[in-house]
């Protein structure tokens, strides 16, 4: 299935969860949050949190600023 | 230390916060915020593929210096919620710099968007340090909404001008029970230092160190600088006077 990770295109397999989608983006799992669909979804929410197809996820970390 | 600075129970010897924001690289970085001696400083949170960032924890942990992360970018409340619920979740802290700017040219705080992120924050028990234009009265509305800290501007982000409007500091500073911090708009040492005279419990600052020609120098003027207005403000200044006062005794008969 297809979906948004932090603004790209990725194609994951049906039955993916949050914790597959960071990994698919390369995101290191520490120092990270992510946002599907604009909403928070906790660490420990990652892998049981199944993904739709369309699904919107931000991954975030910390960066320079401010 | 005696004088410690203290936000929401937590103690800070030093009046310093510099924020990472403008820096050429972490090496640059880790040495102003050596020579600065801050113990906190400010983090954006962005997307984890594009930025480069992983390394900017890493270098903080090393450097025992207390990451505050801010909701930078954000231009409403719930923009600014959801951006602190996530960087309480990446960084594990419920401390929060609050900024909701209303547009890019002044990057000038929203204080609608600002007072209402603060109020759903402070509900959702984050420790809100608020960035907030210079006006006193949007200041006691954010401490009444329970912000732990206000931070009122100098003048606009990142611009350098100075504190443009030291009274209304001083009317902010007087009349607050939470530190104030001034944030925004420190151009050089002499600004640091007219903050804290004025009053205020800290300053935090990035720019005018991250972008100066030398970054760590301009870091330990800033150290001294907050370190040496906090010393006149509590030594208590001389009133000014319209004429002059002779410091030497008067002369009787010649001398």
């Amino acid at each position: 299935m297809r979906v948004l990770i932090n603004g790209r295109a990725h194609e994951l397999a049906e039955s993916c969860t949050v914790a597959g989608a960071v990994a698919a983006a390369g995101a290191p799992a520490r120092g990270t949050a992510v946002a599907l669909d604009g909403q928070l979804v906790p660490r420990a929410e990652w892998t049981r949190t199944e993904l739709t197809p369309g699904a919107r996820l931000e991954v975030l970390t910390a960066v320079q600023g401010g | 230390m005696d004088d410690v600075l203290e936000i929401a129970g937590r103690r800070f010897s030093s009046r310093l916060v510099l924020g990472t924001g403008g820096a050429a690289n972490l090496s640059v970085l880790e040495r102003a915020l050596v020579a600065s001696g801050t113990e906190l400083t400010t983090v954006s949170l962005r997307r984890a593929d594009t930025s480069g960032g992983p390394g900017v924890l890493d270098l903080l942990r090393r450097c025992g210096v207390g990451a505050l992360p801010n909701t930078a970018g954000c231009r409403s409340a719930a923009e600014a919620v959801l951006t602190a619920q996530l960087a309480r979740e990446a960084l594990d802290t419920n401390w929060v710099k609050l900024e909701v700017v209303a547009d890019e040219d002044t990057l000038l705080p929203d204080p609608f968007e600002t007072l209402d992120a603060a109020e759903r924050l402070v509900a959702d028990g984050f420790t809100v340090l608020a960035y907030t234009n210079d006006d006193p009265v949007l200041a006691r509305r954010l401490e009444d909404a329970g912000c732990a800290a206000v931070m009122p501007l100098g003048s606009p982000i990142g611009s350098g001008l100075g504190i443009r409007n030291p009274h209304n500091i001083e009317l902010i500073v007087n009349r607050a029970s939470v530190p104030v911090v001034l944030d925004a708009g420190i151009g050089t040492a002499s600004d640091a230092a007219l903050a804290m005279e004025l009053g205020c419990a800290a300053v935090l600052l990035a720019t005018s160190v991250t972008r100066a020609d030398e970054p760590e120098r301009m870091a330990r003027a800033m150290r001294d600088a907050v370190r040496a207005g906090r010393e006149a403000r509590l030594a208590g200044r001389i009133p000014r006077r319209f004429w002059a006062r002779a410091s030497s005794p008067a002369v009787e008969g010649g001398w």
